[in-house]
């Protein structure tokens, strides 16, 4: 059988090189918002398995790209200002707003989370930005925790990532016990979910810039979180993308902020150290 | 075998008079042997016609979500996460491609992208209403099968 080890042969070839052939596609162009240009190309940080981080923006079509340039175009925007009203909004039985206790967040927010999930010595876990801003509010508003996705929580979420747009990704991998979560969620990136059996690594690793279905395959970068998705018309959250990504693999999808998805947050946002936060990005 | 899959086999075997229900290979019991699966999963003769739209359909195969078909125009957005079928009759025997949609992990090895169709080797955590299921019924398989034999250029 000698024609089929050769076919064999000819595929694992492809196999092996499939990261290296599937470099091709993301365009050469540069994203600048409001003058300011973002850094959508970076070294990638040791152990990381390419060479070079990309932003998701680099695999979109020139519409959607232009549509992320332009702040007057960009829906995201509306989400932005929302955000504002509410940073600026008492609630809770303390009878205070974010502002009563961070002021300007142009200035006290500037670049924070760009350094998010970061460790959380009361939890015991990773924290993002929404669960940072429900600890605000429980312990510092006397306001309830928000539901998960409500519009009011993607508002402030956007809001506060916004005031980091440039700013390039860094995690403290040394605070607590950040480096545990990481393993883990390193661990969960490369492990085959679903009936599909496919993992964050089959798509956004091995087929990155490759086409699925409509869908150009980029690295699955965590960057530009709360996203503008054109599909949904509608702010798109990072776990609730990430449970999307799962649920295509036919599994069941994990509680958003559970354990699981945080140590996948922290692995993932890691893979994009370097790149600028891009809050709101939009995609299709 | 799902009530779907009983049902099309007993029409089957009553459309063309033959011996009603040969015996169909269980998910866990397919004999791969040279990359290749030589017996029929279901003893039934694959139809392409039907393996056509099941190749197609985005809740069965979806093949074309990462492999271009040229025979297949009218589909837009055919993906390139594989290569391409054109002319995969030629490259690849019928029980070499009934190895390779049943379970693609036996011919490529356990790295592959692909999914296996019929094959209970999956990943965790599966839908539960999936569990214990595979994607395709043996005689889907056994239609796709017979779809990419007529794929020559
Ligand atoms: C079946 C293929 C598939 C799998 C498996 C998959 N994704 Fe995705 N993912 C996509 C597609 C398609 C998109 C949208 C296009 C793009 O940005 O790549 C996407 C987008 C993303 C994005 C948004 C990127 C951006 O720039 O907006 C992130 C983050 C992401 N995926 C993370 C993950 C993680 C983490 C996993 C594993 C838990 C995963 N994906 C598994 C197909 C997949
Ligand atoms: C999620 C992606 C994906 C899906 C869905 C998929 N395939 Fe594939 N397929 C691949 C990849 C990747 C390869 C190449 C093998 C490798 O590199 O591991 C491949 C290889 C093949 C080959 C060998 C092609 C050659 O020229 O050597 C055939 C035949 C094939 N697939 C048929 C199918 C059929 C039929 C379906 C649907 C029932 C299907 N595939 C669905 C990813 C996929």
């Amino acid at each position: 059988m000698k024609k089929i080890s050769l076919a064999v042969a000819a595929v694992a070839t492809m196999v092996s090189s499939s990261v290296v052939s599937a470099y091709a596609d993301p365009v050469d162009d540069k994203l600048v918002i409001d003058g300011q240009e973002m850094i959508t190309r970076a070294p990638a940080p040791e152990g990381h398995p390419f060479k070079e981080v990309l932003s998701g923006w680099l695999f979109r079509e020139p519409e959607t790209r232009e549509l992320e340039a332009d702040s007057f175009q960009n829906s995201g925007m509306l989400y932005v200002e929302r955000g504002q009203e509410i940073w600026n909004t008492v609630e809770g039985s303390k009878g205070k707003s974010c502002a009563s206790c961070h002021n300007d967040a142009a200035e006290s927010m500037k670049g924070i989370s760009a350094h998010y999930p970061k460790w959380d010595a009361d939890a015991k876990r990773p924290i993002n930005i929404e669960l940072q801003i429900d600890k605000c509010r429980t312990q510092n508003m006397g306001a309830e925790a928000y539901k998960f996705d409500a519009p009011e929580q993607k508002a402030l979420t956007t809001f506060i990532k916004y005031q980091s747009l440039g700013a390039p990704v860094k995690l403290d991998l040394k605070q607590g016990e950040m480096q545990s979560w990481w393993d883990r969620g390193k661990k969960e990136y490369y492990t085959r979910t679903g009936q599909l059996n496919l993992a964050c690594a089959s798509c956004h690793e091995a087929s990155m810039g490759k086409h699925i279905r409509a869908d150009h395959l980029s690295q699955g970068q965590a960057n530009g979180f709360p996203t503008y998705r054109l599909k949904q018309a509608d702010m798109v959250s990072l776990h609730n993308r990430l449970r999307g990504c799962i649920r295509d693999t036919r599994a069941e999808m994990p509680k958003p902020f559970s354990d699981e998805l945080m140590a996948l947050e922290v692995y993932v946002t890691w893979r994009g150290t370097g790149l600028s936060v891009e809050t709101p990005a939009v995609r299709q | 075998m799902n009530l779907a899959g009983i049902l099309v086999a007993a029409s089957a075997a009553a459309m063309c008079g033959s011996v009603a229900f040969a015996a169909e290979i269980a998910p866990t019991d397919v004999k791969f042997e040279d990359y290749a699966v030589n017996a029929s999963l279901t003893g039934v003769a694959g139809n392409a016609e039907e393996g056509a739209k099941v190749f197609a359909d985005r809740k069965l195969g979806n093949c074309l979500a990462c492999h271009e078909n040229k025979a297949m125009p009218k589909q837009l957005f055919q993906g390139n996460v594989g290569p391409s079928l054109d002319g995969v009759a030629d490259r690849w025997s019928p029980a070499q491609l009934r190895a390779i949609v049943s379970d693609s992990k036996k011919v490529f090895g356990p790295e592959t992208v692909m999914p296996g169709f019929y094959s209970l080797e999956v990943g965790i955590n599966v839908r539960k209403d999936l569990v214990g299921k595979t994607v395709l019924s043996a005689q889907q398989v056994e239609d796709v099968v017979a779809y990419l034999a007529t794929l020559k250029e």
